[in-house]
């Protein structure tokens, strides 16, 4: 095969990595803060592809168009789950916590059957097929839209953590709950406006994925875990460590695609899941616990 | 300006706290003293709105705030320097500082507060992009005092400050807690250094398997045989 070819793939398998990324940046941001894992966060993403596939039937809106009004949504949803279940078990041991998320996620799983049924379904855009070429590279045109959108929404987030009072106080409470809460800061607003930020990754990604994958209810249990071996992969708490290895298993399974079979694309991203546990289990870009 | 009245708090079964009542005069140095695990902790804990007391009041300027959150307490203007610290040690120093500012009234004055805690601890200056977990344990308990003053409280509570300390910086811990109280804050002192933090002290109680055994002024505390024998070694 031409050069070209493989270039092509690597490309594509990146874009849609970032995608991989942004959402993994939810699950790690809900976990860094709050010390929850989100078990239903394959099934929120799914829910936000419905959200945006919705608004494209009714309204004719492109699903990057969109992403502001499901974030919307995702956040709220985010903040009324922290806020009115999960902040209540807190202090419960983890594993019921574990539960109470796994069972949200089957609720949110069946809910989309009810609703949306079992069919692939997705959107129609006209520059569906439309594609740029950059030297040698041939780059669809909704992948390079959906790796930047991926982009800004992560470098938004990066920014409201990184420069505003309320983004660092969200931080701090992941760095030292305890100092939090010596230092007066409203511990559990914050978590609960740390999992609507988390949600609103999910959502952005959500409606990213849109542009490239057919959604049915059951994609979720795969993203679920797609994004937890992001997250470990790129080490907990990286920002860049979640999409430097969203990049990496967009490519691994691009790749996996190209020289083996697409089917087997996940063998790729577990292994290399593997291979971090046992090499460097802090993660590729995480700090050493 | 702070009255605890018949404070009762229990974690699960266990009694922390049994009747506890102490007054804070405004601008007085009030000093706790008591062995490990006599409830010293929790009854700054329960002040400052981290555990629920199962009965008892705890009068602030005047309105009863026992089991309010955390986060009102400190807006109404109690701060606390806490146990071990308790800085954000990923954060830079500056961070710390910022995060101190809690209520609106204190974000409005941040700047000045920042300049005051710089002036006062040229240390954290110098470091202030320095993520605050590679200071040293004296420059991190005065960035731990800075953030709690970046917060403009009216009555400071400090867990052990000394704790963890060389002599020298300990020495210094103790200097800026009189210049704080000369510059008008009342302070609340829980001490393993009791000699030191009774000589400070204008009141100071005792505190024995969470009941207040002993009272009176850091000078009486300080002459009492019961307080020279179980607490200073003498």
């Amino acid at each position: 095969m031409p050069i070209e070819v493989y270039l092509n793939q690597i490309a594509s398998g990146a874009l849609t990595g970032l995608i991989y990324g942004l959402s993994a940046l939810g699950l790690s941001v809900i976990f860094g803060v709050c010390k929850i894992v989100n078990f239903a966060h394959g099934e929120m993403m799914v829910i936000a592809m419905y959200a945006a596939l919705l608004a494209f039937q009714w309204f004719g809106l492109d699903p990057l168009v969109s992403i502001p009004l499901v974030c919307a949504l995702l956040f709220a949803a985010g903040y009324a789950l922290q806020a009115g279940l999960i902040n209540r078990l807190i202090d419960v041991p983890d594993h019921m916590q574990f539960i109470l998320l796994a069972a949200i996620a089957i609720a949110m799983v069946s809910g989309c059957l009810m609703i949306f049924g079992p069919n692939a379904q997705n959107v129609q855009l006209d520059y569906a097929y439309d594609s740029y070429e950059i030297g040698p590279l041939l780059l669809d045109k909704v992948r390079v839209l959906a790796g930047i959108a991926a982009i800004s929404v992560a470098g938004l987030l990066a920014a409201f953590f990184r420069w505003t009072w309320i983004g660092k106080a969200i931080c701090a409470c992941g760095d030292n709950i305890v100092g939090a809460r010596v230092t007066g800061l409203n511990v559990k607003h914050l978590f609960a406006l740390a999992f609507g930020l988390g949600s609103v990754c999910i959502g952005a990604a959500g409606c990213i994925l849109l542009l490239l994958v057919d959604v049915q209810p059951f994609l979720a249990v795969e993203y679920t875990l797609l994004a937890f071996v992001v997250v470990i992969v790129g080490g907990l708490g990286s920002l860049t460590g979640a999409l430097l290895a969203g990049v990496l298993i967009g490519v691994s399974e691009a790749l996996a695609g190209l020289f083996i079979q697409p089917s087997l694309k996940s063998m790729f991203s577990f292994g290399l899941l593997i291979l971090v546990l046992l090499f460097r289990p802090q993660g590729l870009v995480g700090k050493r616990a | 300006m702070l009255t605890v009245e018949k404070l009762d708090l229990y974690y699960g079964d266990a009694q922390a706290l049994d009747g506890v009542s102490l007054e804070i005069p405004e601008k007085a140095i009030v000093a706790i003293v008591g062995a490990n695990g006599a409830g010293k902790s929790s009854l700054i804990r329960s002040i400052a709105g981290m555990e629920t007391p199962a009965r008892g009041r705890i009068v602030f300027e005047g309105k009863d705030i026992a089991g309010r959150p955390s986060h009102e307490v400190a807006a109404l203007g109690i701060g606390q320097v806490a146990e071990g610290r308790q800085i954000f040690p990923t954060m830079s120093v500056a961070d710390n500082l910022d995060l101190g500012a809690i209520s609106a009234a204190a974000k409005a004055k941040a700047a000045e507060s920042l300049a005051y805690v710089y002036d006062r601890f040229p240390r954290l200056a110098e470091r202030k992009r320095q993520a605050a977990g590679t200071l040293s344990g004296g420059e991190q308990q005065m960035l731990a005092i800075g953030r709690c003053l970046m917060g403009r409280p009216k009555l400071i509570m400090f867990d052990e400050p000394s704790l963890g300390l060389a002599p020298a910086l300990v020495q210094e811990v103790f200097r800026v807690i009189k210049r704080l109280h000369d510059e008008g804050l009342t302070i609340v002192l829980v001490e393993q250094n009791v000699a030191v933090s009774l000589k400070l002290a204008q009141r100071a109680y005792v505190l024995e398997t969470g009941r207040i055994v002993i009272s009176g002024t850091g000078d009486e505390l300080l002459h009492d045989d019961r307080v020279r024998q179980a607490y200073l070694g003498l």
